[in-house]
């Protein structure tokens, strides 16, 4: 028992200790640039994160943890089978622009008009997803700036919809009109936090139980550990690539129809890309290694960051960007230990490809 | 429309003014590429460049300190993409992807505490870069305020292709670089370490970054505004990819980038939407990649 502390704290404890001692200078670095009382500012992350008047702030913390497990489930389905699909962010925009629309443009009971939105704006985030997929598979455009390339155009057609065709003019703002009242998702009693959350607890538990379960999430990890592998016993990776990436892109196609109707109740031009779901997203999946039950609480624990320092910002002045360099600062230390063994050998893979 | 406006001598003036951001930020991913660094964090890099531009130039009051410590603080994003990636042994895509949010967060972080603001810093005290006028050159027709009247990183830019071209040829560090990328085992062979020749690779690629983003938020403008690169690294990440690090073609695809750049500019008065006119530099970007992927792709089979 004591060998074993003992070899934990020589080898695999002291690391993570180091680790933790330089994410915490760097932040108290930081405050003491700002110039920030310490107490108050601590104080205003934690009721930030998790407190405010009948738990408001950690009903937000929920919120946008809803959007980023959501994101971070969409891109672990597709790491997790070797496919760099950085291209979240245009398939989130996609799902959720094209459910706004719908849901507009089409008459109605709510319910089904809500169905039909949800279920629009997973087929267009998985036709966004494929798209990179096909001009990998069938053109050999790298799937890594394919899948981000792509990001860009939706961006700017999603603004340009709202912007002219679908403009609420007298709103003033780059925004659509709203969806109508009874699509809203509802929210649970008493508090502020829709049941948005409960598509990505059941998303969660999807994606957990198709990654350690099915044959096909094997079938995918397969090949993501070995593309050689899985090609040399006959998978179909092809057909594997393009439902994986449809599957993915679904996913977020899903979390912009959530923001949809349970945050914004409409489209606005930006909403989807200025808060960077989609990449905290990728950041939470490489924290923990891309370890399925673990996703949700990285996913969590980002949430928490941003909307502690925006607490910060309230209560100590901090500007609240602070929460992003500290996303850097621990990607940066943690995932350079984790998940570089796992991704790296899918990197030299790639390489010898491209003969790069 | 059409043609004559291709041909439209402010159009031709303006093109360099894009062209130098793109090129100057692929160089330095050719370095990282020829030495065998997947960096895919020159955005990041870029964006840091821009910003720390501003603030030399602003409390320097001269505009080559604030090329300077672009200069520097891209240098220092290389570092830390070199101390994480080659001797922590983080991945090269991860390391890359959180030196990207760095810069978004650092950018925007700073520019609150130092100047006060968000969003973005406009202020008549930051230095711009003044053009260079070559005498004789600028009075020749059309052409003369293409070549003369630009930024001074234009020119270092386009000094720096042939420099690159030769780098790579017979420099010793060049060749080690090429070493490193090619076959890492036979330089350590060579007593040469490749992680410290990485390492340089990186220096010199965050340095470039950086003066592409002084090149945007000096010299185009005078001013910096959140997530200023907006893609130009990706943009340059592509143009790396294509060339294969190559100086040479990556010149002539930098120049390809950036006049569609300057066109989406120049379209923008011809009443289509600026969403679209915005979206021309990446859908070119893509059609570009695009179409030489697949011709690649014919080329093996």
């Amino acid at each position: 028992m004591t060998a074993r502390a003992e070899r934990l704290m020589s080898g695999d404890l002291l690391p993570w200790i180091y680790t933790l001692a330089w994410i915490l200078a760097i932040l108290f670095g930081l405050m003491l640039l700002v110039g920030a009382p310490f107490g108050e500012a601590l104080s205003g992350f934690l009721t930030g994160a998790f407190g405010g008047r009948r738990m408001a702030y950690l009903m937000a913390t929920l919120s946008r943890a809803t959007l980023i497990v959501g994101m971070a489930l969409s891109v672990m389905i597709s790491f997790r089978a070797g496919l760099f699909n950085i291209g979240g962010e245009g398939q989130l925009v996609a799902g959720g622009f094209v459910s706004a629309l719908v849901a507009i443009l089409l008459p109605g009971p709510p319910l089904l008009v809500l169905a039909a939105a949800i279920l629009a704006g997973m087929a267009a985030g998985a036709l966004w997803a494929l798209l990179a997929g096909m001009l990998y598979i069938y053109v050999g455009v790298p799937l890594l700036v394919g899948s981000l390339l792509l990001n860009f155009p939706i961006r700017y057609i999603a603004s340009y919809l709202v912007a002219h065709p679908f403009r609420d003019v007298q709103s003033g703002m780059l925004q659509s009109h709203l969806v109508p009242d009874g699509t809203w998702l509802a929210y649970f009693p008493g508090v502020r936090l829709d049941v948005g959350i409960l598509f990505i607890v059941a998303t969660s538990i999807f994606a957990i139980a198709y990654s350690h379960t099915t044959l096909h999430g094997y079938r995918a990890r397969l090949n993501g550990l070995s593309p050689d592998f899985a090609r040399a016993v006959g998978l179909p990776v092809t057909r594997l690539t393009l439902q994986t990436l449809a599957m993915s892109g679904a996913i977020a196609g899903l979390v912009g129809a959530i923001a949809v109707f349970g945050i914004h109740h409409r489209y606005v031009d930006g909403m989807l890309v200025q808060p960077l779901y989609a990449w905290t997203g990728i950041i939470a999946v490489l924290l923990v290694g891309m370890i399925p039950v673990l996703v949700p609480f990285s996913g969590f624990f980002f949430a928490a960051i941003q909307t502690g320092a925006a607490g910060m910002e309230r209560s100590a002045g901090v500007p609240k960007e602070i929460a992003l360099v500290m996303q850097a600062v621990i990607i940066l230390f943690v995932a350079s230990r984790v998940s570089g063994a796992i991704l790296s050998s899918q990197n030299r893979a790639k390489g010898g490809d491209d003969g790069s | 429309m059409g043609l004559e406006l291709l041909f439209d001598a402010s159009f031709l003036a303006s093109v360099p003014r894009f062209v130098t951001a793109i090129l100057l930020a692929a160089l330095g991913g050719a370095i990282c590429e020829r030495a065998g660094v997947f960096n895919i964090g020159l955005e990041g890099m870029m964006l840091t460049g821009a910003f720390f531009a501003v603030v030399g130039a602003y409390f320097s009051g001269s505009a080559l300190v604030g090329a300077f410590t672009a200069l520097v603080a891209g240098m220092l994003m290389g570092a830390i993409f070199a101390e994480f990636n080659l001797r922590r042994g983080g991945d090269s895509i991860v390391v890359s992807i959180a030196i990207n949010l760095l810069a978004a967060g650092i950018s925007t972080f700073l520019l609150g505490v130092i100047f006060g603001v968000a969003g973005a810093f406009n202020d008549p005290g930051i230095a711009g870069l003044e053009a260079v006028r070559i005498p004789f050159v600028e009075d020749i027709p059309v052409i003369g305020h293409v070549i003369s009247g630009q930024s001074p990183l234009f020119y270092l830019a386009l000094l720096l292709v042939y420099a690159l071209h030769m780098f790579f040829a017979r420099h010793r560090l060049g060749l080690r670089i090429r070493a490193a990328g090619e076959n890492p085992a036979a330089l350590r062979a060579g007593g040469v370490n490749p992680l410290w020749v990485q390492c340089w690779a990186l220096l010199m690629c965050g340095g470039l970054c950086g003066l592409a983003g002084a090149q945007l938020s000096i010299s185009n403008v005078n001013l910096f505004v959140e997530n200023m690169s907006a893609g130009r690294g990706w943009i340059a990440v592509v143009a790396v990819l294509l060339t294969r690090g190559r100086p040479w073609p990556l010149f002539f695809i930098a120049l390809l980038f950036g006049m569609v750049d300057s066109l989406s500019f120049r379209v923008q008065g011809l009443g289509l939407a600026q969403q679209f006119t915005d979206m021309m530099p990446y859908l070119a970007t893509l059609i570009v990649l695009t179409a030489l992927s697949w011709w690649r792709m014919r080329r093996q089979a």
